[in-house]
């Protein structure tokens, strides 16, 4: 019997540590975010550390990034919203990296953990409330009632506001259940080969179809990385857009 | 007992069926941004935000499936 598909997914103490009647041992979890956030910072540091008028490699793999965001937040939020690109460049670099790391054979998805996209996700959603407080006063409320005859807005607001409360839950459920799944189908897949590879005979050489197909998998992997990070600091755009404007212009 | 789990695997494979909405948003959403692109290229950039925003709320509505069958599964 194969492994089970799920068994990458946990979370497996490595320095057990346990203070008050808490267990904060130090994680495979923890380890890889260490990874994640070490390697980006790394690459940032090392890029931009002779920085050129006519750009290395490295440094133009840098600033592509920084341009790619920045031009997402100005179409997505506009001007003022470049205030915010610190966090939504981390958010994105962070997610990005961690679901690349995630696909090296035998690493740790640390995005595959609701824990840590629900974290995430909070960040963005405090952050827009927040600075809605902050920038309209109580008149951030006016984000549930857009310009509407009053019996519409019966049924509107209730509709907004049910949809601002879905949001949080929305935004870290898609990037989990994209790494969940999109994992366990390569495991699945991987499950297959073993198994048919074990079977012998005719069925040996049948477990190169599974093969051929996880290779093809993989690929449609890396993208789904890239765009779910993409999505998810687009998203944040947006909901940190519509604080800063609410219904006015866009 | 043995009842209630094949009760749970069964809701579990019926669950995925939220993903064929899905599919049919996504297909609807890539098919529509490329025909109108095709017509009119030079707005094709501006749309780009949208149609990802288009993909992610359909893509969404598959993956609550998947958790409903994630949490009949392991629950």
């Amino acid at each position: 019997m194969a492994a089970s598909p799920m068994e990458q997914f946990e979370v497996k103490p490595l320095i057990p540590i346990h203070v008050g009647g808490y267990d904060i041992s130090f994680t495979n979890q923890a380890l890889w975010m260490c990874v994640v956030v070490g390697a980006v910072s790394l690459f940032m540091a090392v890029a931009l550390r002779k920085r050129s008028v006519v750009p290395t490699r490295m440094q133009s793999m840098a600033e592509m990034s920084y341009e790619f965001v920045a031009n997402m937040i100005n179409m997505a939020a506009g001007e003022e919203g470049l205030k915010f690109f610190p966090l939504i460049f981390t958010v994105f670099l962070f997610i990005a990296a961690s679901n690349f790391f995630g696909l090296i054979p035998g690493s740790f998805t640390v995005t595959s953990q609701i824990a840590v996209t629900f974290t995430l996700t909070a960040l963005v959603i405090l952050t827009v409330i927040v600075t809605g407080f902050i920038r309209h006063g109580i008149g951030f409320f006016r984000l549930f009632a857009p310009d509407a005859p009053i019996y519409i807005l019966l049924f509107l607001v209730p509709l907004e506001v049910i949809s601002f409360c879905a949001r949080p839950m929305s935004l870290s459920m898609r990037l989990f259940a994209n790494m969940l799944a999109g994992h366990t189908m390569l495991k699945v897949m991987a499950g297959f080969v073993i198994t048919l590879g074990g079977a012998g005979g005719v069925y040996t050489l049948l477990a190169a179809a599974p093969e051929v197909l996880i290779v093809g998998l993989t690929a449609l992997e890396f993208l789904v990385a890239f765009l779910q990070a993409y999505v998810f600091a687009i998203l944040s755009c947006i909901y940190l857009s519509e604080a800063l404007h609410l219904h006015d212009n866009h | 007992m043995d009842m209630i789990h094949a009760a749970k695997f069964i809701g579990a494979g019926l669950a995925t069926i939220a993903f064929v909405g899905s599919g049919i948003g996504i297909g609807v959403v890539f098919g529509n941004y490329i025909s109108g692109a095709l017509r009119n290229p030079g707005a094709a950039q501006s749309q780009f935000t949208n149609l990802y925003i288009g993909y992610a709320l359909c893509e969404l509505q598959g993956l609550f499936g998947l958790l409903i069958a994630l949490i009949l599964m392991y629950t």
